[in-house]
């Protein structure tokens, strides 16, 4: 034998080396280019083509697609709504320790009127109650009441500024003090350098009352009456200033001020805390004042804490979910177990059709393959209420084992609004998705490996066991792949047969979508879905290999 | 240790009257009947669907008869399932388990024997040694050329030590060179080992330089079974005229028999003399053939007791060692004949009208 040495690789000789000159000089094309160049023209302009053949599939995925998920990921973290209603409360709560005993100081708390009162006149109030309603429990009946008698906190001054000098009931009066020079209404308020100087709580209660009249109605806060809680942020600055910096005052209004200044020493005065108490003594609770402190940041963890049974406390700390509260960790843990069910079902239901029908003749699987696909044309809902039919109580399979003397009929069997009709009726709808996979890759087995197995002395279940079913183990996980990402996400047929014990997260997800409103906490469990199927994606690809997924 | 005449016995495998159809009305293999002897190296050789590999498939038990036995030394096989044959089989794309490395392809079969780890892979280095690929155990198949694959699947086929061999076309999917040295190794093996070898093959000149015997197959029936040197030399029907080798053939009638020597008439009127084959009664239509190479045309190397007759010169090509020249010979325009290129032979002109001679004992009178 002479030719073991030939089938081996045979090391070149050094021709093809000798073949080429020493390289100093780049290589060009006919028209003097250099080839790299040319070359590189050349492909471009196929690359353009590509791209432009794939362009309107480009911007379609990232519309309809890329841009949802991004805004979805933001959403479950974005938390703008507390610092962007309640400006100078947040301010004002900066310096404040949440984890004490000891609620905020009064500035806080004569901020929380300015703020609340421009929120109930935008109609924010009820929104920012709910958003921080799904932290602490309780608080968005605080807000709620809020709205009906926060702009009269600060009447008492009101009253007594105006019996001083009845200029200060002039709207007018008020935004040429305040205003910056050469403000006019269309454009948003501005307050004067100098009256957020010396006036510096007044300036921002008057902001947010002229914006709040602006973006409202589109009113000139110039013909507005200024609401109480101006008058209570005048009085509070006017008693912290002294009379030199009051009489420094250059602008429109010196003298009034000046007399004011000189009054509100003399003025009957109550504690602001006990002004905000009148309005809802849910304000003299710790945790009211902790819950916006510790989601005053733009964004927070906060739903993603929710969706995985855990919460911030009002003073910032990580603590478990109030156990009535406790369900996303059971869902989530019931999603992926009944997936991997559903998964287990189809390999076990689809693994012999699917090697029947690749052994048969083309005629009669093509006319089996049809009926496996027969389902892809009937309507889900169809054949998910087709399921309700078969198993309820009533229905057909019941009624047939009643007849049949199996069954009692005071006792017949609940198999449906719970896991087992869950169960049953996705097996059902995702079946086709494990049998193409694996029908297309065995088609590819050629009957002559399970021949030489049994030619080389193995049983047929060794000849399967060992050569037929490893080569279809890509079709598997293909199958599996497709099954596990579908039913993770499945929506309709859990919740219509799903009952109580039945539901996946997605089900959950809807709910915080169409019933709740959580929209955050929605998007919060979306993301972790998609984290767990990326993750269970990447773990698949290290164990069995992506590319081992053949779907045909 | 090729076994010694005495010993061998001639009825190793036994088809007896066998028969097999796939639908009920018409048979793939029709009326069987052939003996192979131990150690003996037998060809199928026919075109697709002449029933060759359907006798392997039966033989392997992949198919069944049915009618007729097939006997295995001596035992008939019919009921017993592939797996307990004991015949090794090498097919046509190697079938070499893509999922196991070489080594792994090669004890499957002493695995499922439940051979002992250390005999196993004893047996497994020496199969290897056999077939020259030592180095190449821990690679997978898709790792390794055709022509490797195809020494691993004769390995594996070997490796259990099986009496019988059967191949089906594992040389198809090769290109030439290397179909030629694997034809010299596998001969060299299975008469080496002293095995029994049922080799199916459609190509014709696998089948002359391998085999000991080789049986024609078509139309569901052996047309004949003999030596490759008697299957070419003395095709007994038509078929096997045509099918081995390059073959002319003249029809005509027959006019007389006398003996060993047939008088023909052919379709243009020319009267020549042949040897009767399958001709029995003047009257009878018969193709006449004729080897290529037994045709002469150089006056000097003609013998005397050649006939001769006129032919036209349509085509003239050189090939180096040979020349082939078609011609119109009696009427036939594909009347082809290859000489050898020797210092006095005369190249021939496209238009020339030469005369052409041969022995009757070349000329063979056929079935129409």
């Amino acid at each position: 034998m002479t030719d073991a040495a030939a089938d081996a690789p045979i090391p070149k000789p050094d021709a093809g080396d000798r073949a080429r000159p020493e390289r100093q000089e780049p290589l060009v094309a006919a028209d003097g280019r250099p080839l790299k160049k040319s070359l590189q023209r050349s492909l471009r302009r196929q690359k353009l083509r590509a791209f432009g053949l794939v362009a309107p599939l480009l911007l379609f995925v990232l519309v309809t697609f890329i841009a949802p998920i991004a805004d979805m990921l933001f959403r479950s973290v974005e938390n703008q709504i507390v610092s962007e209603t309640l400006p100078n409360t947040t301010a004002a709560l900066v310096g404040w320790d949440a984890s004490g005993e000891d609620l905020p100081d009064d500035a806080a708390f004569a901020a929380l009127s300015y703020d609340l009162a421009a929120a109930v006149e935008q109609r924010a109030h009820t929104r920012l109650g709910s958003r921080l309603n799904y932290e602490t429990t309780g608080i968005s009946s605080a807000f709620r009441r809020s709205g009906r008698g926060i702009d009269d906190v600060g009447e008492i001054y009101l009253d007594q500024f105006v019996a001083l000098d009845p200029v200060w009931e002039d709207s007018g009066f008020w935004a040429r003090m305040i205003g910056a020079e050469g403000w006019a209404h269309p454009a948003p308020f501005a307050p004067s350098a100098q009256a957020q100087g010396l006036l510096p709580e007044t300036a921002a209660a008057y902001t947010a009352f002229a914006r709040a009249m602006q973006i409202r109605n589109d009113d000139d806060p110039a013909a507005e009456e200024p609401w109480a809680p101006v008058y209570l942020a005048l009085q509070r600055d006017l008693s912290a200033a002294d009379a030199g910096d009051v009489s420094a005052w250059t602008g429109p209004g010196a003298e009034q001020l000046e007399a004011a200044h000189a009054a509100v020493g003399g003025f009957e005065s109550v504690p602001v805390r006990d002004l905000i108490a009148d309005v809802d003594d849910a304000w003299l609770e710790h945790d009211v004042w902790a819950t916006i402190k510790t989601f005053s940041p733009p964004y927070t963890p906060g739903y993603f804490l929710t969706s995985v049974d855990l919460k911030l406390s009002p003073e910032g700390a990580i603590v478990a979910q109030d156990d009535y509260q406790r369900i996303h960790v059971l869902l989530f843990q019931r999603t992926l177990f009944m997936s991997l069910v559903i998964m287990g079902c189809t390999i076990l239901l689809g693994y012999p059709i699917a090697y029947l029908i690749s052994n048969m003749p083309m005629r009669t699987a093509n006319l089996l393959l049809i009926l496996v696909l027969l389902p892809f044309w009937t309507s889900l809902l169809v054949r998910t209420s087709a399921w309700k039919v078969l198993l309820q109580q009533q229905g057909v399979i019941n009624d047939t084992l009643v007849w049949i003397g199996l069954v009692a009929d005071d006792a017949r069997l609940t198999m449906i609004n719970n896991q087992f009709g869950t169960i049953v009726a996705m097996t059902h709808i995702l079946l086709p998705f494990m049998i193409l996979p694996l029908y297309s890759v065995m088609k590819t087995i050629p009957p002559s490996y399970v021949r030489a197995a049994k030619s080389l002395g193995a049983t047929n279940w060794t000849a399967f066991w060992r050569v037929y079913f490893p080569q279809s183990v890509p079709g598997i996980g293909a199958g599996c792949i497709l099954v596990f990402i579908l039913s993770i996400g499945y929506y309709i047929t859990p919740e219509l047969v799903g009952g109580t014990t039945g539901t996946f997260i997605s089900n959950r997800i809807a709910f915080h979508i169409s019933s709740s409103l959580n929209w955050g906490l929605a998007a919060a469990l979306g993301t972790i879905l998609l984290v767990v199927v990326l993750v269970l994606y990447w773990l698949y690809d290290r164990i069995v290999g992506i590319d081992n997924v053949s779907l045909g | 240790m090729a076994l010694d005449a005495g010993n061998r016995k001639t009825d190793f495998v036994v088809f007896d009257r066998v028969q097999k159809s796939y639908d009920g009305e018409t048979l793939v293999v029709k009326d069987l009947n052939l003996d192979i002897a131990q150690g003996e190296f037998l060809t199928m050789l026919g075109p697709s669907g002449s029933g060759k590999t359907t006798c392997l498939m039966m033989l392997a038990g992949f198919e069944t008869a049915t009618h007729g036995d097939i006997r295995l030394d001596g035992k008939p096989i019919n009921n017993i399932p592939p797996h307990k044959r004991g015949i090794g089989m090498v097919f046509q794309n190697y079938a070499l388990f893509p999922h196991m490395t070489v080594q792994e392809n090669l004890a499957f079969p002493l695995e499922v024997r439940k051979i002992g780890k250390d005999e196993r892979e004893a047996k497994v280095r020496r199969a290897l040694e056999m077939v020259q690929m030592q180095d190449f155990g821990v690679r997978r198949p898709a790792q390794l050329s055709g022509g490797q694959q195809q020494r691993i699947a004769l390995a594996r086929a070997l490796v259990f030590e099986p009496e019988l061999v059967l191949m089906d076309e594992p040389l198809g999917a090769l290109d030439k060179q290397l179909r030629e040295r694997m034809q010299f190794e596998i001969t060299r093996l299975a008469h080496q080992i002293g095995i029994t070898v049922v080799y199916v093959t459609h190509d014709q000149t696998e089948a002359l330089t391998m085999s000991d015997r080789v049986a024609v197959f078509n139309d569901g029936k052996i047309q004949q079974l003999a030596e490759p040197d008697v299957l070419y030399e003395k095709p007994e029907n038509s078929f096997v005229a045509q099918f081995i080798g390059e073959n002319n053939t003249l029809t005509g009638t027959v006019q007389e028999i006398n003996g060993t020597v047939a008088t023909v008439r052919l379709d243009d009127g020319e009267i020549i003399d042949c040897t009767p084959v399958n001709v029995s009664r003047p009257g009878e239509r018969t193709q006449v053939s004729i080897r290529p190479e037994r045709v002469e045309y150089n006056r000097d190397r003609l013998s005397p007791d050649a006939h001769t007759i006129h032919a036209e010169v349509l085509e003239f090509i050189y090939m180096g060692d040979i020349f082939r020249t078609r011609l119109r010979v009696a009427g036939n325009e594909d009347f082809v004949i290859k000489t050898r290129n020797a210092p006095d032979q005369r190249r021939l002109q496209r238009g020339e009208t030469i005369e052409i001679g041969w022995l009757p004992e070349d000329c063979r009178a056929l079935d129409a």
